[in-house]
């Protein structure tokens, strides 16, 4: 038994029968590795994927015209058009609707554009402010003060048949704004 | 005993661990760092080990789903026995964690253990915070809370600025377009699977190169770290001058982790467990979201940061303070150990401690937020009123009225954001409030649109009583100047 004779190295143009199938194998769980990689991989992405193809917004219906008095900031709330059965409470979402008048309207994301804080809304001096970091925002959602770089988030609304509608279901974020549709609106800078 | 010995030989003549475990427990350690400065490495392990335990009897109660992770933290909280007790030593345990590494990796620092051999045992370490923080960030989402839903709000805008790729990376860590459900499960499977498997890993690797490469002497000023001699230099040490490392130096280790469980069980029970705060949801908008302590330091400086720097600074910080730390073995791998002869060390590690310190106490009382119900509930003090004119009173409620209170403290309450009135007539003449007033400025919004010509006057003039009664307020000379040359010249002008 100790006699064992040591395994040269394959040197070269020589391929013992030992390094072959050693060689075989790898190869055979190198091709096991990619076939079980790609719906590893697909299942990890899959929330990515599915924003690039079809992407998660549609539009929302936010209530009847009439539950936002012109020349008033109201606060609105809808559930998200994306729901999975253990979200609870997470997928209803506020929003600050301004009505400008008659079908004019601006429809501002509750998070706040610098790190997405819920903005409150003060009637009385016409300002949007920010409980964290001290984010103020005008009544249009221009930039007021604070850290913020830019101004609030804005859905794109249509109004059909006195229903005020928003095209919404993603997190607005700085680095992703979600207003690819009001594209035809001048968007903050 | 003949039995116990019997069984014993059994186990080990499968085993085989005896005499590896022998040499791990008597191991020579240079006597030296028998010293109550080397017990935190250990403390961290056994504060590692306390989150281990409470985790996993956590998690007999615990569901990780966004409609019921809240409730079954009540539960945990006020129906299950002692279920508050076992989340509090968990909360305060991850407090003492962060806490703990950051002191032992500032020790290792200035007692140059980080120098050669132990480069690779630094840069495991340095894993080891990351993790150990990644840790503390998705605890504190598990407990979906309020802070927890904005907080991940907060993490999701500050991923999004990843330039090209930041929109993919959002999504990938909310596991969806929306922080919900799939949110908080993945960041269970962060907390409770990836996370704690490669810092099991990690601390295995950390410990096992402490016994290989042996525990840093203790630093002798003079005694230089050179590549070619180091090694043997401190093989004779040991030889010469050393102790087993069991009993010798592990007594202390054992006092201070038990001191460690103990003051974890004493918070725990004297301060109680971590929230929950309000429910999980986005449309119950009445907060002002707080990290844990450990995060505090970063909520401020996003608040301090001038608008344009905030990015660049937290997507090239973290990485540079990342490489920093890596590279550190290896720019001073050699020299002085002692902290006696690195004056610069010591002076890196005050003002890292003194501004992470300076800052987490600057968002214990967040002087940069509005105070959102100042203006409703904290009015303008009595003697601000005593004895004022019908229009400045009218100012004092203009002052209330548009909110200026949540920014503007009078009298100590009210907002800090901006600066305090309590003498601002002192500070600005009767133009320079009326144009800050309407047009802004600094940090201010304008209000222009805001007020009507009445309330300005109004509130300008109130704003002008503010100053000490010693001190009379502000006022422009050349106005008086001009004002009093205008007369004449329009007298005479007809």
């Amino acid at each position: 038994m100790t006699t064992n004779p040591v395994i040269a190295p394959s040197a070269g143009d020589t391929l013992s029968r030992r390094g072959f199938f050693m060689k075989l194998g790898i190869l055979f769980n190198g091709v096991a590795a990619m076939v079980l990689a790609v719906p590893i991989v697909r299942f990890l992405l899959s929330s990515v994927a599915r924003g690039q193809e079809k992407g998660y917004l549609s539009w929302v219906h936010l209530g009847d015209v009439t539950k936002f008095p012109e020349g008033e900031t109201r606060m609105a709330t809808f559930r998200n058009p994306f729901v999975m059965p253990t979200d609870g409470k997470t997928v209803d979402t506020a929003c600050w609707v301004r009505h400008i008048s008659g079908d004019q309207f601006q429809v501002f994301a509750i998070n706040c554009a610098h790190l997405g804080c819920p903005v409150h809304w003060f009637p009385q001096s016409g300002l949007f402010m920010c409980p964290c970091h001290g984010g103020a925002y005008y009544r249009d959602g221009e930039r007021a003060s604070g850290p913020p770089e830019r101004g609030l988030f804005e859905y794109p609304y249509k109004v059909e048949n006195g229903v005020l509608t928003i095209n919404a279901g993603q997190l607005p974020t700085p680095g992703d704004p979600v207003a690819r549709l009001s594209a035809e609106k001048p968007s903050c800078v | 005993m003949r039995v116990i010995k019997k069984i014993g030989e059994w186990f080990d003549h499968r085993l085989q661990l005896a005499v590896p475990i022998r040499e791990v427990v008597e191991h020579p350690v240079p006597r030296n760092t028998a010293s109550w400065f080397y017990v935190f490495g250990s403390a961290a392990l056994t504060v590692f080990l306390l989150q281990l335990v409470t985790g996993i009897l956590l998690a007999l109660i615990y569901v990780p789903s966004a409609g019921e992770a809240w409730s079954s933290l009540q539960a945990l909280n006020h129906q299950v026995a002692l279920g508050w007790f076992i989340r509090a030593m968990h909360g305060w345990g991850s407090n003492f964690m962060v806490a703990i590494v950051l002191i032992h990796m500032a020790q290792v620092f200035l007692f140059g253990a980080h120098k050669f051999p132990r480069e690779l045992t630094w840069i495991i370490g340095v894993f080891l915070l990351l993790m150990t923080l990644g840790m503390a960030f998705s605890g504190q989402v598990l407990r979906f809370d309020q802070d927890a839903y904005w907080g991940l709000g907060i993490g999701a805008s500050i991923a999004s600025r990843v330039p090209i790729i930041g929109p993919a990376v959002v999504k990938l860590m909310l596991g969806g377009p929306i922080i919900a459900g799939a949110t908080l499960s993945r960041f269970f499977a962060l907390h409770v699977f990836v996370i704690p498997g490669m810092l099991i890993a990690f601390v295995s690797l950390h410990v096992l190169m402490v016994l290989k490469l042996g525990i840093n002497e203790w630093p002798m000023p003079g005694r230089i770290v050179k590549r070619t001699t180091y090694e043997a230099e401190y093989h004779a040490l040991t030889k010469s001058e050393g102790a087993p490392f069991f009993p010798y130096a592990v007594w202390k280790d054992m006092f201070f982790a038990a001191f460690i469980l103990m003051a974890i069980a004493a918070c725990a029970y004297y301060f109680g467990p971590f929230g929950p705060t309000g429910q999980p949801d986005p449309t119950i908008i009445q907060t002002a979201p707080k990290p844990d302590y450990f995060f505090l330091w970063l909520y401020a400086l996003l608040s301090l940061l001038p608008p344009s720097l905030e990015t660049p600074f937290l997507l090239i910080g973290p990485v540079l303070v990342i490489i920093g730390l890596i590279l550190l073995p290896f720019l001073s791998g050699e020299g002085e150990k002692s902290w006696k002869r690195r004056p610069i060390a010591v002076v890196t590690v005050l003002m890292i401690a003194i501004t992470l310190g300076t800052f987490t106490r600057m968002a214990q009382f967040t002087p940069w937020s509005p105070h959102m119900n100042a203006w409703s509930g904290e009015p303008v003090p009595d003697r601000y009123i005593h004895g004022t004119t019908a229009l400045e009173r009218q100012g004092a409620l203009v002052f209330q009225v548009k909110q200026c209170r949540n920014c503007h403290s009078l009298g100590n309450t009210g907002g800090q954001r901006g600066p305090t009135l309590d003498s601002v007539a002192v500070r600005l003449t009767q133009d320079q409030l009326i144009r800050q007033v309407i047009q802004g400025g600094g940090n201010m919004p304008a209000y222009g649109n805001n007020l009507s010509p009445a309330e300005t006057t109004a509130l300008v003039a109130f704003l002008e009583t503010l100053h000490p009664a010693t001190q009379s307020p502000a006022r422009d000379a050349a106005r008086d100047l001009v004002l009093s040359e205008s007369k004449p010249k329009s007298a005479t002008q007809p």
